[in-house]
């Protein structure tokens, strides 16, 4: 049995069949083909399919795309302005706060909802706030600096 | 992982949600923040036929002092519950415990009531809500009743509650002038479960404990009062000694049931909660004043 939904992704509205099982991290990945949003772990742990759901930093593999029904979604590819990078993408780049990148668009997500929250968080604020976010390469002080160098420019 | 196939209904009452759980009675389950019912679908350890979505049923997420006391609408989020004025204001444990529930991310969906309902034997808030008190209010299509938390919590991921009822409210009572509260775990790292919880709630007048509610959670199958615990704290001044004693016979509900996995073995699971119950203890006597 299919389900109609429109989801609004990135500012457009994006009217779809769905199956309900579909989750929302493989309807932006298979349906839209934002592969922005990463799946890694699928057990709602390491963060790598992080979105913004109505403003929300939450897991896409933990919510199922008709729960997204008539909702705003914000994914990666949906932040920078033409080529004028968000303060945390800014500071990803030029603390290097990254290594094999996959964990980027997730950690980078959950950043901006952890600013907007507290915009300027103490560096043991910002490691808990990425708590739910795996870095694999343990690149983490980068990480840590990149957020912390986002918090400064958007002071 | 793909959940197997469901039928999916999203209503926006509280009546439509009923009957539908009526009309597909045993066959249906309530979806609310989906963090605990989605991961066990994906791993094939829940295969509803039919789910009911009550996350698009306006009015149920609120904080009201009302009575004396607090009422929680069921879908209100842990990220509400930690930043909420009113809970931190009557509930510190509770606010405390809320922005310690796996990450950031996960407290913007999980909810109070489908923490209770769940009733993951490893989860915070049954703990920490059966340490305060109170009763949940649980609604059919014809009816709607108020189940004592004390008699909420049955077994391993099984409540009192039926099948064809959801959770609308959790009402909490005012606690008395004097009470102090805390929560302490040892959490897994990667989950942020609690391998061991414990929730205390304590009152003290004139320098003696006159009430006192202890709960447990990870160590055995559910959360689980320490009446033993709370036993030798009643009537007595709350000396590092009395605490210590206490806090010795915190494991002793559960000793029966105590978990045994891959985080840790059930004897170091009954160590931590002892442990954890001294923290507990300590923490809500020093903040009863």
């Amino acid at each position: 049995m299919s389900t109609e939904i429109t989801v609004t992704v990135n500012g457009t509205a994006h009217p779809a069949s769905v199956e309900p099982r579909l989750l929302l991290a493989h309807f932006l990945r298979d349906v839209l083909n934002l592969t922005g949003t990463h799946v890694g772990c699928d057990t709602s742990q390491c963060g790598a399919c992080t979105v913004h759901l109505n403003g929300e930093a939450v897991k896409s593999c933990t919510v199922f795309a008709v729960q997204a029904d008539g909702a705003e979604v914000t994914t990666i590819e949906g932040l920078a302005d033409g080529d004028s990078y968000t303060n945390v993408q800014q500071g990803f780049w030029d603390e290097h706060g990254l290594q094999c990148g996959f964990c980027t668009p997730g950690m980078i997500m959950t950043s901006e909802a952890l600013l907007k929250q507290n915009p300027d968080p103490s560096e043991d604020e910002i490691r808990a706030g990425i708590a739910g976010n795996y870095c694999r390469c343990t690149g983490y002080q980068n990480i840590v600096n990149a957020i912390g160098a986002a918090a400064k420019a958007g002071s | 992982m793909v959940t197997s196939n469901f039928d999916y209904f999203a209503p926006t009452s509280v009546d439509e949600a009923t009957s539908l759980l009526s009309r597909y009675r045993g066959e249906a389950k309530v979806l609310a923040g989906g963090h605990s019912l989605i991961p066990m679908m994906k791993l094939r350890l829940a295969e509803p036929g039919v789910l009911v979505d009550i996350g698009g049923i306006d009015g149920l997420s609120y904080i009201k002092e009302e009575g004396g006391g607090v009422s929680i609408g069921s879908m209100t989020t842990y990220r509400e519950l930690a930043t909420s004025s009113v809970i931190q204001a009557n509930y510190p444990l509770l606010a405390d415990a809320s922005a310690r529930v796996a990450d950031l991310q996960v407290r913007n969906r999980g909810t109070i009531g489908g923490s209770l309902a769940h009733s993951d034997p490893a989860g915070d808030i049954p703990a920490v809500i059966l340490a305060i008190g109170g009763s949940v209010v649980a609604r059919t299509r014809r009816s709607s009743r108020d189940i004592n938390i004390d008699r909420f919590q049955v077994d391993l991921l099984t409540t009192a509650l039926r099948d064809n009822e959801i959770i609308t409210e959790i009402k909490l009572p005012a606690l008395a002038a004097g009470t102090g509260t805390a929560y302490s775990k040892f959490h897994q790292p990667a989950s942020h479960y609690a391998i061991t919880g414990v929730a205390a709630v304590v009152t003290v007048s004139g320098g003696t404990c006159t009430d006192a509610r202890v709960a447990v959670t990870g160590a055995g199958d559910k959360a689980t009062r320490a009446r033993r615990t709370e036993r030798i704290l009643k009537g007595k001044e709350l000396t590092q000694a009395v605490i210590r004693r206490a806090a010795s016979r915190a494991a002793a509900e559960v000793e029966d049931s105590l978990n045994e996995d891959i985080h840790a073995s059930a004897e170091y699971r009954a160590h931590l909660t002892q442990v954890h119950a001294g923290y507990a203890i300590e923490q809500a006597a020093a903040a009863a004043g």
